[in-house]
């Protein structure tokens, strides 16, 4: 019987092998107690991303709270997307209003070929480690709209939005084959045009957006562990008073 | 009790039977001292039952069941409401937890013979409770409205399609659509908020009323009514308050502990408690690759994909999978052997049990894979398994004579036989048929030669009078 069970917990230990393309993904280094971190990766994401891409979910308020800033600093150097609702033409956001942008589905479709895609929560279905390997692999690519491709998401409709801080790299195509003897697309990237950061800058600074983004997808992620150390201690408390009430009550019981 | 209180007890009693149905399933309910770890179960699906309904109604206060808001009210309640990750996750986790404790309670009844005679209707009222809460899990997967949420939907509203004549009609009428939408979405809504909510309280109200009249099984499935004091108490018996009421606390708090961790820790469970692509929103122009349900449907839908369709029609699969539970309602009546508990059942049936076990894990696992070639052959031959459990429950329901044991393996086997035959397939289908074939075939062999063979290991062992500490 005890196997039984064991099995039965076996199989509930977590295998789901989720399709994960076949770009081997780089693994990042995730800490959301680095606030420093998740403030770098704030500015980056309101610079770059938050332009195309929505996190209409998220409050910069409760942003600004969680990353340790106040709403006056984030109205005044973060806020960049007015709000052209109609009520409000073109005045600027308040601190507790979503992180919106401008651009509608249908401009996102004439433009890139297709709705841009929402950010709150995609660390959550893409995971961090794609997020991450995702941004580091942009290659020029002559064929593609914006002269841009990429190995983990091929023929993605997004430009290189960080090319001024990366610079532009093409692939290095595989002098060795893989086991089918295929020739692999790339087995390296070569930098063609340098960008503003070194590439050791450059991961670091991909790093801080990820965990940033990463932050996004569950604000909840700051307090639930903490929380969760003290609620299961206790009920480590509890268990003992409780078994010991219980022998109390049971010792008549033969 | 003071005077005063006393004289208020009597006033209400006088008019409402207070002390008495305190006394009747409390104070003076006599259950056996000797449960074991597998009697928790009961009182932890009533915690979670409690549990579900109280999250729940926090939920709703802003969720908003309209697929344009419904993503975004889950995100809200998970950043902006006070609390409101904590109370989605406890509700999340919460249902896959019932399904856990459900499990086992009902696995339980299996190995201690809970369903026999008289506990027919406990059993029946406990089949109808898993049943409405498959209903109710698999409504309320629908309400984040994510890619998951819709497909599933889609996926097993379309079985309904599958019935003869008056399927696509009758989804429709499901849907209120012609695809899964917004009405659907309100629908689904109306249902695992307050109808199914409220058909699971009174059959649960049920299911103990029933419990209560016959009073509680135990591990050595003897009955303790028969031995009883002068005063009509049964020497097995101890009072459910306060002997059980206290040992089903540890119960619960050793639960709650787990449950935490959970909750707290790995809410997604890597993807068994939240699905991945359920964080993006549903988008009916884009199928996911690979549509899974949640784990506690996986065994079924194992079974609905292993079943091959019949004129294009994949009504044996909806057919077949709906028998997987319906064999189950009839399991006092198909397992007729006068012991109850394992315990001191004869040897072959705790094979027969232990293959049933794995066939539904490793159904579970299959019906979470991609549905081709091995797997897929692999859950037909699971599928196999899983039903002729039934039958060897029936078969050993009492000792058979040699002669009735290899007659049964004939006439089960050739059944395997003529289902493959009618099945075909090209040269390679027929190949791995044939391998497979080893599965029903060496299980249905040990269960039937053995008790054929050596007649001990279809023998039951004397049950003792009173129950065993």
């Amino acid at each position: 019987m005890k196997k039984l069970i064991a099995t039965l917990l076996v199989s509930l230990i977590p295998t789901f092998a989720f399709a994960a393309g076949k770009v081997q993904l780089e693994e990042v280094e995730i800490n959301l107690d680095n606030k420093a971190s998740l403030q770098r990766g704030a500015k980056l994401f309101v610079n770059y991303c938050l332009n195309c891409h929505a996190a209409s979910y998220m409050r910069y308020s409760r942003m600004a709270q969680d990353i340790g800033l106040t709403d006056e600093q984030v109205v005044k150097n973060m806020i960049f997307p007015a709000d052209f609702s109609k009520e409000k033409e073109g005045k600027p956001k308040k601190a507790g209003e979503l992180m919106t942008v401008a651009m509608s589905a249908e401009d996102g479709k004439a433009y890139f070929g297709t709705a841009v895609p929402d950010l709150s929560v995609i660390a959550r279905s893409r995971g961090a480690d794609w997020i991450y390997t995702y941004l580091k692999s942009f290659y020029i690519d002559e064929s593609r709209p914006f002269g841009v491709n990429n190995t983990v998401f091929p023929s993605v409709g997004m430009p290189h939005a960080l090319w001024e801080l990366e610079g532009l790299k093409k692939p290095v195509h595989g002098k060795g084959a893989d086991e089918q003897g295929h020739e692999k697309l790339a087995l390296g990237f070569e930098t063609v045009i340098p960008g503003s950061m070194s590439a050791a800058e450059y991961d670091s600074a991909v790093t801080d957006l990820v965990n940033f983004i990463e932050y996004m997808g569950e604000p909840a992620k700051l307090v639930r562990y903490t929380m969760g150390v003290y609620v299961i201690g206790f009920l480590f408390l509890l268990f003992i008073v409780s078994y010991a009430m219980k022998k109390e009550f049971w010792k008549d019981v033969h | 009790m003071t005077t005063k209180t006393q004289a208020f007890m009597n006033w209400v009693d006088a008019r409402f039977p207070m002390t008495k149905m305190w006394e009747d399933h409390m104070a003076k309910y006599y259950a056996p001292k000797n449960f074991n770890f597998w009697y928790f179960f009961g009182s932890l699906a009533l915690l979670l039952l409690v549990l579900q309904i109280v999250t729940g109604i926090f939920l709703t206060m802003n969720y908003k069941p309209d697929a344009d808001l419904a993503f975004a009210s889950v995100e809200y309640i998970m950043r902006d409401v006070d609390f409101g990750w904590l109370i989605r996750y406890m509700h999340s986790t919460g249902a896959s937890a019932f399904f856990v404790v459900v499990y086992l309670h009902m696995y339980r009844g299996l190995m201690y013979g809970s369903f026999k005679q008289p506990r027919e209707l406990i059993w029946l009222f406990g089949m109808l409770i898993y049943l409405a809460l498959m209903a109710e899990a698999f409504l309320g997967y629908l309400l984040p409205w994510g890619q998951m949420s819709y497909w599933g939907a889609q996926v097993i509203v379309n079985l309904f399609a599958a019935v003869p004549w008056v399927g696509e009609e009758l989804s429709v009428w499901i849907r209120g659509d012609y695809v899964v939408s917004d009405a659907t979405l309100n629908r689904f809504f109306a249902f695992h908020v307050i109808a199914v909510p409220f058909i699971l309280v009174g059959l649960v109200v049920a299911h103990i009323i029933a419990l209560h009249e016959v009073g509680s099984n135990n591990p050595d499935g003897v009955e303790i009514k028969k031995t009883k004091n002068a005063d009509g108490v049964p020497l097995d018996g101890i009072p459910f308050h306060p002997y059980y009421s206290v040992k089903d606390i540890v119960g619960v708090v050793v639960f709650l502990i787990f449950f935490s961790a959970v909750i707290f820790f790995a809410p997604e469970l890597g993807g068994w408690f939240l699905e991945k692509d359920n964080f993006v929103p549903a988008n009916p122009l884009k199928t996911p690759e690979h549509i899974v349900p949640l784990w506690y449907f996986t065994p079924f839908y194992a079974i609905l994909r292993a079943i091959p369709p019949i004129w294009e029609s994949q009504f044996p699969g909806v057919i077949a999978m709906g028998m997987a539970i319906v064999f189950l309602f009839f399991l006092p009546w198909l397992d007729r052997h006068p012991v109850r508990s394992m315990r001191y059942r004869e040897p072959i049936f705790k094979i027969n049990m232990f293959i049933f076990i794995v066939s539904f894990i490793v159904l579970g696992w299959l019906g979470t894979q991609p549905s081709t070639g091995v797997l897929s052959e692999l859950a037909y031959r699971f599928t196999e398994l899983y039903f002729a459990f039934f039958i060897f429950l029936w078969i050993f329901s009492r000792e058979r004579s040699a002669k009735y044991y290899i007659t049964s393996l004939i006439v089960m086997l050739s059944i395997v036989i003529l289902l493959d035959v009618l099945r075909g397939g090209d040269a390679d289908k027929v190949a791995m048929m044939m391998k497979t074939f080893l599965i029903p075939g060496i299980c249905f062999s040990i269960l039937l030669v053995v008790p054929a063979r050596f007649k001990s290991w279809a023998q039951a062992k004397p049950v003792p009078e009173r129950v065993t500490s």
